[in-house]
C-alpha cells in the first residue's frame, strides 16, 4: 500500500483556535501565496539545500551531509536564527512525515480529540498525502468519529477539491481581500480561484467559515465590508465568518508598516456583519 | 510588652482585618500557647525543620480539619439540638440548610462542605416554576458568597443532569463569586453530554466548577458515598477527615544521597515520622477534645467512625529534578519520560506505605494518600505533584505527564491546567480535554482560564481585582484574599504564564 509522505513543519496535539473543539493540527510546509501580511512566512518556501542557515546555528543543530541539509531537533535551542536568514521563506526544521505515522499519532491522542486539521503553509499543496491521511482516518473505526479540516486559501483548481472533498468534513477558507487588483497585490496570486472554492466548497456543505483578515487601511474600508456582505450572500444561505486582526506577531517586512487592528474597528466591522444577518461572527479572543 | 502580646496587639489593631478575622487569628494564637499533643524527638525535630507539617493546624486539635455533615439528616429528620423541624418545601429546606451550615465547623472555622445539593434539593422542588427556582438558588448563591465568604466552602451537583444542578450551573456563572466553590461529578453512565457541556462551558467564563471523575471516586469510597470539599479533597460523607499532614518530598531528597538511599532510608523515614506526627494529633481530637459529643454526632450528621486522615506530600517535581541530577540525568519532571516515571514510583512507594500503616480512630484503619496544593507561605515548592509555574507544557501533555500519579492519592490530586484565554471561543475544546483527562486516569478536572478576574490561587478561588484592592490597603471581605496576596507576594504565581497557584491554609497570622 501506499504510504505518502508530508513535509510537517509543526505538529499540535492541543489546539482551540484550528476549528472546533480540541484540535491536532499539522502544519505542512510550503504555500503557494506570498503574503505580506503572512503571520508565519518561514511555512511559505520548500527548503532548497542552500546551506545558508548553516553558519548562523550556534549549536550546530544543522548540517550539510550529501548535498542536504540535515536538522538535529536535539540540538536545536530554538532561536530560529535560520529561519530569519532563509532567502526564501523556508524552514530546515520541518520533518517528513508518513500517513502511517500521521494516524499512529491521531490513535495515541484520539480520546482528547474532537479532530483534526491540517493547516499550513498551504495544505492543499500537498494533496496526494492530505486526501490518503483523511481517507484513512475515515477508514478507521476507532477514528472515523474524528472530523477532518483543511484550513486553505482556496487557491486548490476544482479537481483537486473533487479528489479531497469525499474525504474532507469541513473547510475554513481565507480570503485576504475581494478586490481583485489587491488580493494579487497583498499575496501575489489571483482571488478568483479562491472565490470560485468557497462556492465549490459551500455548494457541498463543507464551508466551515470564511476567514477575513482585517488590516487598517488595507481591507478594512467600507465599502470592502460591503462587497464581503454581498459575496457571502450570494452563497446563499448563512455562512459563518471569522473575522481576524492583524497583528504584528510573526510578520516581516513591509507590512510593519501598517498599524495593528484594534479591537474597537473589528467590533465595528462584526456589527455591521451582523445587522446584514450573513450568519455567524466569530471574533478574535486576543489582541496581542 | 512581651512577644505574644506584640503580635496580639498587631492582630487586634490591623485596620485591613475585619473583627471576625481578627478573632480567627487570636484564636490560633491562644491555641498555640498550650503544649503540643506528646511527640517524641525525632519527630519534633522534623516537625522543626519542615522536613514534615501539621499545615499550621494548631497545637491541640479541637475539631476536625474538614467536616462532611449528611445534610441529608437535618433536611429528613429536623434537628433537636437546634429546635428544628423537618422541612416541608423548598424555602424551609434552604433556610435549614443555612442554619446547619453555621454549626458545622472546620479548620478555618467556616464550613468547607455544603453537600450534594441537587440531590438535597430536588425532593422540594416538586410543584416549583424554573423561574422560581432560579430566583431561589440566585438568593441562597447571594447569602452562602456574602456571609460564608470563604473560598475553601464547597457545594457538589451531579452526576445526573437535573433542575437544581442546572440552575446553580447558570446562576454560579451569572454571579461570578469566590465562594462557593462548586464540583460537578461526572459519571459518563449518567451525566448527559449536554451538563458536561454546560459545565465546561461556565470554565470558560469564571474557572468554576471543578469537574470530579465520579466513578474513580466512587469506587475508592463506600456506598455511604463521599464529597469534595475545600480544594480537591475527596472524602468519606457523613466523617471528613480528621487532620491534613503533608512531608515536603523535595527536603527528603535533600537528605537522601543518591536514588537508592532516597528509597531505602530518607523516604521511609519521613513516612514513618509523619504517621507519627498524624496518629498525636488524630489522639488529642479523639480522646481529650470532646467534639464527637456534639450534637453534629449524636443526631448523626457525622459519624466518628468516618473521619479519615489526609496523608500529604508535596514539591514531587522537585525532588524528581534533585534526584536526576544527583544521578546524572538531565530529564526535567514533567517534560521527560524517565522524571516521569520516576515520579510515579515515588507516588507507588507512597501509597504502598500508607495502605501497610494501621492507624487508630481512622476510617477503615487506613489514611489516604493527598497530594496536597501548597500553603501560601511555602518557597520554592511545587503543589503536590504539578509541575512547576512557568514551564507547564500544553494541556495534553500535562494530562498525560500527570495522570498515572492519579490512582495513587484517594484524598484528592490537587493539579490546574492552565489554558490561554483562546479557548473562551471554544468550549468545546475544555469538553474534549476533560473527557480526555479522565480515559487517561484523571480523578479531578480543574482549569483556569487566563484572563478570568476570578481564578484559582491553589484550589480556592480568588479575584485578581480584590488581591489588587487588598494590596493597596482596602482590606477585603473575603477571608481567602489575604491567602492569595500572601501568596501572590511569597510565591511570584501572579507573575507566571497565566495565574494558577497553591496554598491551601494559610500559616496563622503574618507568617
Amino acid at each position: 500500500m501506499s504510504n505518502p509522505q508530508a513535509t510537517v513543519n509543526k505538529l499540535l496535539t492541543w489546539s482551540s483556535v484550528d476549528g472546533p473543539g480540541n484540535r491536532l493540527v499539522l502544519f505542512l510546509q510550503g504555500c503557494n501565496f506570498a503574503c505580506a501580511a503572512c503571520h508565519n512566512p518561514y511555512t511559505i518556501g520548500v527548503c532548497n539545500d542552500c546551506g545558508d542557515c548553516l553558519p548562523v546555528c550556534e549549536p550546530r543543530a544543522l548540517t550539510m551531509q550529501g548535498g542536504r541539509v540535515k536538522f538535529d531537533a536535539d540540538l536545536c535551542t530554538q532561536c530560529d536564527k535560520c529561519t530569519d536568514i532563509c532567502p526564501i521563506s523556508a524552514s530546515p526544521m520541518v520533518r517528513r512525515m508518513s500517513v502511517d505515522q500521521v494516524i499512529a499519532t491521531i490513535r495515541d491522542h484520539a480520546h482528547f480529540l474532537t479532530g483534526i486539521t491540517v493547516s499550513g503553509g498551504e495544505a492543499t499543496m500537498q494533496l496526494k498525502f492530505l486526501t490518503a491521511l483523511f481517507a484513512a482516518m475515515g477508514e478507521d473505526p476507532a477514528l472515523s468519529n474524528l472530523t477532518r479540516f483543511v484550513d486553505t486559501n482556496g487557491h486548490l483548481g476544482a479537481k483537486g477539491w473533487a479528489r479531497l472533498m469525499p474525504v474532507m468534513d469541513g473547510a475554513m477558507l481565507d480570503i485576504k481581500a475581494l478586490d481583485p487588483a489587491l488580493h494579487r497585490d497583498l499575496t501575489g496570486q489571483e482571488l478568483d480561484k479562491t472565490l470560485r472554492a468557497a462556492r465549490l466548497l459551500k455548494d457541498a456543505g463543507k464551508l466551515f467559515e470564511l476567514r477575513y483578515l482585517l488590516v487598517p487601511g488595507v481591507t478594512d474600508k467600507p465599502d470592502q465590508i460591503t462587497t464581503l456582505i454581498d459575496f457571502t450572500r450570494s452563497l446563499g444561505g448563512q455562512t459563518r465568518i471569522r473575522l481576524n486582526a492583524f497583528q504584528h506577531h510573526g510578520v516581516r517586512g513591509h507590512a510593519l508598516d501598517w498599524p495593528p487592528m484594534q479591537r474597537a474597528g473589528v467590533e465595528a466591522v462584526a456589527d455591521r456583519l451582523r445587522a446584514a444577518d450573513t450568519g455567524e461572527v466569530a471574533t478574535p479572543a486576543l489582541y496581542l | 510588652m512581651s512577644d505574644t502580646q506584640d503580635r496580639l496587639r498587631q492582630i487586634v489593631s490591623d485596620p485591613t482585618l475585619s473583627p471576625a478575622q481578627k478573632r480567627g487569628y487570636l484564636a490560633v494564637e491562644a491555641e498555640n500557647m498550650l503544649p503540643y499533643p506528646a511527640l517524641d524527638a525525632d519527630v519534633v525535630e522534623a516537625l522543626e525543620a519542615r522536613l514534615i507539617c501539621d499545615m499550621y493546624e494548631g497545637h491541640a486539635p479541637y475539631r476536625p480539619r474538614y467536616v462532611l455533615p449528611d445534610y441529608a439528616v437535618v433536611l429528613r429528620d429536623g434537628s433537636s439540638w437546634l429546635e428544628l423541624e423537618a422541612p416541608r418545601d423548598l424555602d424551609e429546606a434552604i433556610s435549614t440548610l443555612q442554619i446547619a451550615y453555621h454549626h458545622v465547623p472546620s479548620i478555618t472555622g467556616m464550613p468547607v462542605f455544603l453537600g450534594d445539593l441537587d440531590a438535597l434539593l430536588l425532593p422540594f422542588c416538586e410543584g416549583v416554576t424554573d423561574d422560581d427556582l432560579y430566583k431561589k438558588i440566585k438568593l441562597f448563591w447571594r447569602y452562602l458568597d456574602r456571609v460564608l465568604p470563604d473560598a475553601f466552602m464547597h457545594a457538589n451537583i451531579g452526576p445526573s443532569d437535573n433542575r437544581v444542578a442546572r440552575a446553580i450551573l447558570r446562576v454560579d456563572a451569572e454571579l461570578g463569586q469566590i465562594a462557593p466553590n462548586l464540583t460537578f461529578k461526572y459519571d459518563p453512565e449518567v451525566s448527559t453530554p449536554d451538563i458536561l457541556r454546560l459545565a465546561t462551558a461556565n470554565i470558560a467564563k469564571c474557572s468554576k466548577p471543578q469537574i470530579a471523575n465520579h466513578p474513580v471516586h466512587a469506587a475508592t469510597f463506600d456506598d455511604r458515598g463521599y464529597g469534595i470539599v475545600s480544594c480537591y479533597n475527596a472524602l468519606p460523607l457523613c466523617g471528613g477527615s480528621s487532620t491534613l499532614t503533608r512531608i515536603n518530598l523535595k527536603k527528603v531528597a535533600e537528605s537522601a544521597e543518591n536514588e537508592q538511599d532516597f528509597f531505602d532510608r530518607a523516604l521511609p523515614c519521613a513516612i514513618d515520622l509523619n504517621f507519627r506526627l498524624t496518629q498525636a494529633r488524630i489522639d488529642h481530637l479523639y480522646e481529650k477534645s470532646g467534639f464527637f459529643q456534639s450534637f453534629l454526632a449524636q443526631e448523626g450528621w457525622i459519624n466518628p467512625d468516618r473521619f479519615t486522615a489526609m496523608y500529604g506530600i508535596f514539591a514531587m517535581a522537585e525532588a524528581v529534578n534533585l534526584l536526576q541530577d544527583q544521578a546524572g540525568r538531565a530529564g526535567r519532571y514533567g517534560f521527560d519520560d524517565a522524571a516521569n516515571a520516576l515520579g510515579h514510583r515515588i507516588s507507588k512507594h507512597l501509597a504502598d506505605a500508607v495502605a501497610a500503616r494501621p492507624m487508630r480512630h481512622v476510617w477503615q484503619g487506613r489514611a489516604m494518600l493527598h497530594s496536597q496544593a501548597g500553603l501560601s507561605n511555602d518557597v520554592d515548592a511545587t503543589p503536590g505533584v504539578r509541575i512547576p509555574y512557568g514551564t507547564e507544557p500544553d494541556p495534553v501533555s500535562h494530562v498525560r505527564a500527570l495522570a498515572p500519579h492519579h490512582a495513587f492519592y484517594g484524598s484528592g490530586i490537587s493539579e490546574i491546567l492552565t489554558i490561554d484565554e483562546t479557548v473562551k471561543q471554544n468550549p468545546e475544546a475544555l469538553f474534549q480535554l476533560c473527557k480526555g483527562a479522565f480515559a487517561e486516569g484523571f480523578r479531578e478536572f480543574t482549569a483556569n482560564v487566563a484572563s478570568n478576574d476570578l481564578v484559582r490561587v491553589t484550589g480556592y478561588m480568588v479575584r485578581l481585582s480584590d488581591i489588587e484592592k487588598f494590596r493597596a490597603c482596602e482590606g477585603s471581605r473575603i477571608n481567602t484574599t489575604a491567602l492569595g496576596a500572601e501568596a501572590a507576594e511569597v510565591t511570584g504565581i501572579l507573575d507566571r504564564k497565566p495565574r494558577v497557584v497553591a496554598h491551601e491554609q494559610s500559616a496563622g497570622y503574618g507568617q
